[in-house]
């Protein structure tokens, strides 16, 4: 029987959330389908990071470049690490997961399964469920436990932060590189406003449609004395700065309301949100996921919308 | 410099997606260019445009990509090529990869660009599948590529703001997060000249063994909640905004 082995994140020398979450469900799937545990973890602290984790068998490879994520040194090793029988691979839908996850699974010629939100046995089956379409559609799909990747979303479901003894295996690195990290850059502290200390959010998705429009959010933010945060798209269009964005490679913000203004609601988005006191979400498309999340909801035109509650808001003020 | 740049057309989210026992009509459905794949395409032409380079366009024909791949070849790419077999709309990505790794193995590229990921790639995202399928050096969540001689240099963005630039030689294939700038405009009817004039390359293949995932169905996810919905009226809606957040203690004045 191969394992089933997680491959885990460190972050500042530990092991990362959504990585936990992942081996508190290789364990409980474990246990059902007979399968042993196996934790994988790279660079110099993943021997401290993973002894004491719930798992029967850890590997790591120490090497100091893999100190920060390195996609081919990752996945050398990850190969290495395969040698050793496994039947199933769970690896966080990071960046490291959309980089080796598809990979392995060629290389390997196994299945895949990807934006994985839960996992459970029916039988003698695994079976995955899976967001697609922009998080408007789930998938129910099969895993064969003859070798397959699952990229899992992060924050599916709970770590039961079970400690263990796993035995701890150090696996050589692979060296001769083709690719090499020149430098690493650090989030941007920039002189913009930290969005994460706001206690209101305007955020403004691609529904604004054009960047004249953002002086609608501006005026709605300063009524309320809230700040303008937005999706993705709005930053790669160059209409705000990388510092208002929100989500999956952008800012986790938790602020007492959040005003999502015409923001689709892909998972890349909630995961930055989703734990905001109270959402408020207007899209003028009724089938959106943000209302999955959102407490209030609206399919009001938010352009029209703008200026209407801004008046009101002054009006009160006034 | 050799540049292939992957590209898929998906269905358009704009619409609804009605499931029908199980599974999604495709073939009644609008499909648009995964956007993703778009800014792909525009990371391609502005490296033609910084150092030179000749960029191709692939698409697998599983249903009208011409109009993706003429739009292509009108934005600037030097050629496009239709990959064309007995596909259907529901070729899985797997499938699809293994058509793309083969294409672009025999016409040796030296960068290969796609798409990080695509709304339907359920069985995983072609960079990482053409990537693993060749075997050669690769990364995703990528932005900022610059070619030099026979190296890519970009950016993969790590998360929460954090980044890192690599170096890698080619051959290499970087899955797009975000070109440089926005993707190109053009209009319809340049893309209709483009038509009259210009031609796609059809390259034939079809699809040998793959790993296959069983789905068992799609369906709309049965969500823990939803929003408690106040219409569409934007007086009604303001006045609920309103009152909400002064019920919450969170209006100013
Ligand atoms: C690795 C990776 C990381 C990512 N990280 C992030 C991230 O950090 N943050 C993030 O946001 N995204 C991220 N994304 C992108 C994410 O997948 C989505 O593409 C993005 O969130 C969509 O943004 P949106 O909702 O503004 O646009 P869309 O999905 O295009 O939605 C626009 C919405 O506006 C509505 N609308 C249009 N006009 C109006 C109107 N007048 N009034 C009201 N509603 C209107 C539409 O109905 C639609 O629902 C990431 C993607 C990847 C692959």
């Amino acid at each position: 029987m191969g394992h089933i082995l997680v491959v885990a994140e460190l972050e500042n020398g530990r092991v990362s959330d959504p990585s936990r979450e992942l081996i508190t469900k290789a364990r409980e799937l474990g246990e059902q389908v007979n399968r042993p545990v196996a934790v994988a973890g790279f660079g110099p602290a993943a021997a401290d990071a993973l002894q004491n984790l719930d798992a029967d068998d850890a590997y790591v490879v120490k090497d100091d470049l893999l100190a920060e994520y390195h996609p081919e040194l990752a996945e050398a090793a990850l190969l290495n690490i395969l040698q050793n029988p496994t039947d199933l691979v769970l690896v966080p839908n990071t960046t490291m997961g959309m980089d080796l996850g598809a990979s392995v699974a060629a290389r390997r010629n196994w299945s895949m399964v990807a934006y994985c939100t839960d996992l459970a046995i029916d039988g003698e089956t695994v079976v995955a469920r899976s967001q697609v379409y922009g998080g408007k559609l789930a998938a129910e799909v099969e895993v064969p436990l003859t070798g397959a990747v699952v990229t899992v979303i992060p924050g599916s479901w709970p770590s039961d932060g079970r400690r263990g003894s796993p035995t701890m295996h150090e696996v050589s690195a692979p060296s001769a590189l083709n690719m090499t990290r020149r430098r690493v850059i650090e989030a941007d502290a920039g002189n913009d406003v930290d969005i994460t200390r706001a206690d209101i959010l305007v955020s403004v998705g691609r529904g604004i449609q054009d960047p004249d429009n953002l002086e609608l959010a501006e005026e709605l933010a300063a009524a309320l004395g809230g700040m303008v945060s937005c999706s993705r798209p709005v930053v790669d269009a160059g209409w705000l700065p990388r510092s208002r964005q929100v989500g999956k490679s952008g800012k986790t913000v938790k602020p007492k309301v959040y005003l999502a203004l015409g923001i689709s609601g892909a998972p890349e988005h909630l995961q930055g949100m989703k734990d905001a006191d109270l959402i408020i979400a207007v899209n003028s498309d009724a089938n959106a996921p943000i209302f999955d999340v959102a407490h209030y909801g609206a399919t009001a035109d938010m352009l029209e919308l703008m200026p209407i509650l801004t008046e009101k808001l002054q009006g009160r003020a006034g | 410099m050799k540049i292939a740049v992957l590209m898929k057309d998906v269905p358009d989210l704009v619409e609804d997606l009605e499931v029908e026992d199980g599974a999604l009509p495709l073939d009644e459905m609008s499909f648009v260019p995964s956007e993703w794949d778009d800014q792909a395409l525009e990371e391609a032409l502005l490296i033609k445009e910084e150092d030179g380079a000749d960029v191709t366009a692939v698409a697998v024909d599983t249903g009208d990509v011409d109009t993706m791949l003429y739009t292509a070849l009108a934005k600037g790419v030097d050629r496009a090529v239709k990959i064309v077999g007995d596909f259907s709309r529901s070729l899985t990505n797997r499938q699809r990869a293994q058509l793309l790794a083969r294409y672009c193995q025999n016409e040796r590229f030296d960068l290969i660009l796609t798409g990080v990921q695509a709304i339907d790639d359920l069985d995983g995202q072609i960079a990482g599948l053409v990537a693993g399928l060749m075997g050669i050096g690769h990364a995703s969540v990528v932005r900022d590529v610059h070619v030099a001689q026979d190296r890519v240099r970009f950016v993969q963005e790590y998360s929460g703001g954090k980044m890192a630039e690599f170096d890698l030689a080619c051959p290499a294939l970087l899955g797009i997060q975000a070109a440089r700038k926005p993707p190109r405009y053009v209009t319809i009817a340049k893309v209709r000249q483009v038509q009259k004039s210009a031609e796609i390359d059809e390259v034939e293949d079809s699809v040998g063994e793959t790993p296959v995932v069983t789905v068992r169905r799609l369906y709309k996810p049965e969500s823990g909640g939803h929003a408690e919905m106040w219409g569409d009226d934007v007086e009604t809606v303001a006045n609920h905004i309103v009152a909400i957040l002064e019920e919450k203690k969170l209006l100013r004045g």
